[in-house]
């Protein structure tokens, strides 16, 4: 898509002091008190911390849904504040809910998707057909999205958040609620879609395995702020002794707290 | 930091009218697809037409000359729009469950267009509504001019675009059904009984009367009821006009700052 906005070489997004503080009934809350966070470009990033620690409130920030209190941020080269128009065409954004209309076909929400983003008809039609072959929908064009399986749901979700070939891809817990073949899948699936468009992807998870199998970077999140960065592995000697201990050990070291309670967390693949 | 890039005012303008024609085309479609559902909010009218109507006719509520038709009609078409546009943010607030209403913000489509496609829908839906069920109170005995009649339906239009948005309003500040429905009701149900839509308010006591001019919507049905008479000049016409094009504009320009806002 055009785009007048440049990212640097290494850089798709930077954020400066990033803060939404929200007005609440019992006086001010400070959902993220200021994120200092760079992501490279072509890299995957996971975004981690505990509930409620500002994972969200950043992404809706990033994702222009949400104007920020304070800091500033640039995402594909675009001032977040001064030009949301220019970070909407290149990013894409999957929610964890999806966003798609259970009465509608595939095929209507795909064209619908590329009609939102401007293009014509014609081009709608055929990056429809195109993203539907990619991520193994054609067969599935004319079915109600309500037909379809969580994983084929998903390859949906994300069809719809690259159609107009974003240069940073935002998902937002990806996996979760589904199968362990289909979380396989999906974690195939975003490796693909950066190894062939060097798409930049930003995701966020509550499952430190997919943090560990996924994420060539961690940026671990608490209380607003960014705690601790680096790869997995640099996170685990750190934190946690050796590059042998688990993830998990590593985030209660950085945070006292797990990501989720075990029982919810589905086993590794 | 990169500055904010100029749009030429056509291209923005075309832009706007081609996602309007978008977003009206994808719930024009939605629409279709549930015809039962249009059919259930021509219900209540309708039973009011069947079971209320023929209680009136004996009883002298218009002007003479008049049938007591030519009073209820417009009221039933009103009450039509009352609750047909109050109740639109429903779809939204159950989109914003799917998380549509995030997937289309996160696109550089037109905010105001994500909004006016939608109230045009529901404009062109309560419309057609308001058609079948002056075609059924034809066949009760309603006789009324026609030039009146497509009047009534310009009426029920300007209510829909004002109610519509402001029930969209509405949606978006709430997060759930259960937070919803009781402002709509307590809204709605007042609206129809002091707006006397269903019985001139000129019938009952002075304080009634007197309060009822507090309700933007009895100049409409005081208006649609002059207009089904065939008195186009009569003052209740421009009074009617003029309630209605105020509560439109404001409705609209709330709407549009509820739009805004939320969709930064």
């Amino acid at each position: 898509m055009w785009s007048l906005c440049f990212s640097g070489a290494m850089a798709v997004i930077t954020t400066t002091g990033l803060a939404r503080t929200f007005t609440s009934a019992r006086g001010p809350v400070e959902a993220v008190r200021g994120i200092d966070l760079t992501v490279r470009r072509g890299e995957i990033l996971g975004f981690l911390g505990p509930n409620g620690a500002g994972k969200t409130t950043t992404l809706r920030m990033l994702t222009t849904l949400l104007t920020p209190t304070g800091g500033s941020a640039t995402v594909a080269g675009c001032d977040l504040v001064t030009d949301p128009a220019g970070v909407r065409r290149g990013s894409g954004y999957v929610a964890q809910s999806g966003g798609v209309d259970p009465s509608v076909s595939v095929r209507e929400e795909l064209i619908t998707q590329g009609r939102l983003y401007r293009l014509t008809k014609a081009a709608a039609a055929d990056r429809a057909a195109e993203l539907a072959h990619d991520l193994g929908l054609t067969d599935l064009l004319e079915h109600r999205t309500a037909a379809l399986s969580g994983g084929q749901r998903r390859r949906l979700d994300l069809a719809l958040g690259l159609t107009h070939r974003p240069e940073v891809l935002f998902l937002d817990e990806p996996t979760t609620g589904l199968d362990p073949g289909s979380r396989a899948a999906l974690w195939e699936l975003v490796r693909r879609i950066r190894a062939e468009h060097g798409t930049t992807v930003f995701l966020t998870t509550h499952y430190l395995d997919e943090a560990d199998a996924l994420a060539d970077r961690l940026v671990i999140v608490d209380q607003g702020v960014v705690v601790a960065e680096g790869t997995p592995d640099a996170l685990k000697r750190a934190h946690a002794g050796s590059a042998d201990a688990s993830l998990q050990d590593a985030f209660l070291a950085i945070t006292g707290r797990g990501t989720a309670p075990q029982d919810e967390a589905p086993l590794a693949v | 930091m990169s500055p904010s890039r100029p749009v030429p005012l056509s291209s923005a303008l075309s832009g706007f009218l081609s996602d309007t024609a978008l977003i009206f085309g994808r719930y024009a479609r939605q629409t279709l697809r549930s015809r039962l559902q249009m059919l259930f909010g021509l219900l209540m009218p309708l039973l009011y037409l069947l079971f209320f109507g023929p209680l009136l006719t004996g009883l002298r509520l218009g002007p003479s000359g008049t049938s007591s038709w030519q009073s209820l009609v417009p009221g039933l078409l009103l009450q039509l729009g009352l609750f047909g546009a109050a109740f639109c943010g429903f779809g939204i607030l159950i989109e914003k469950q799917y998380g549509v209403v995030e997937r289309m913000r996160v696109t550089p489509v037109s905010r105001p267009a994500l909004l006016l496609g939608r109230v045009l829908r529901d404009t062109a839906v309560l419309v057609l509504q308001s058609g079948l069920l002056v075609a059924a109170a034809v066949a009760m005995g309603l006789r009324a001019p026609l030039p009146g009649i497509l009047i009534g339906f310009v009426f029920v239009a300007v209510l829909t675009v004002a109610l519509a948005s402001l029930s969209y309003a509405l949606a978006l500040k709430v997060s759930t059904p259960q937070e919803f429905a009781p402002v709509v009701n307590a809204v709605t149900l007042p609206s129809m009984l002091l707006s006397g839509l269903l019985l001139p308010m000129a019938l009952g006591p002075v304080w009634l009367d007197a309060l009822s001019h507090v309700m933007p919507l009895r100049y409409l049905v005081d208006a649609v009821r002059a207009a089904f008479a065939g008195d186009y000049t009569a003052p209740a016409m421009l009074h009617g006009v003029l309630a209605a094009l105020a509560l439109a504009a404001v409705s609209v320009v709330l709407c549009g700052r509820a739009f805004r806002k939320t969709a930064a």
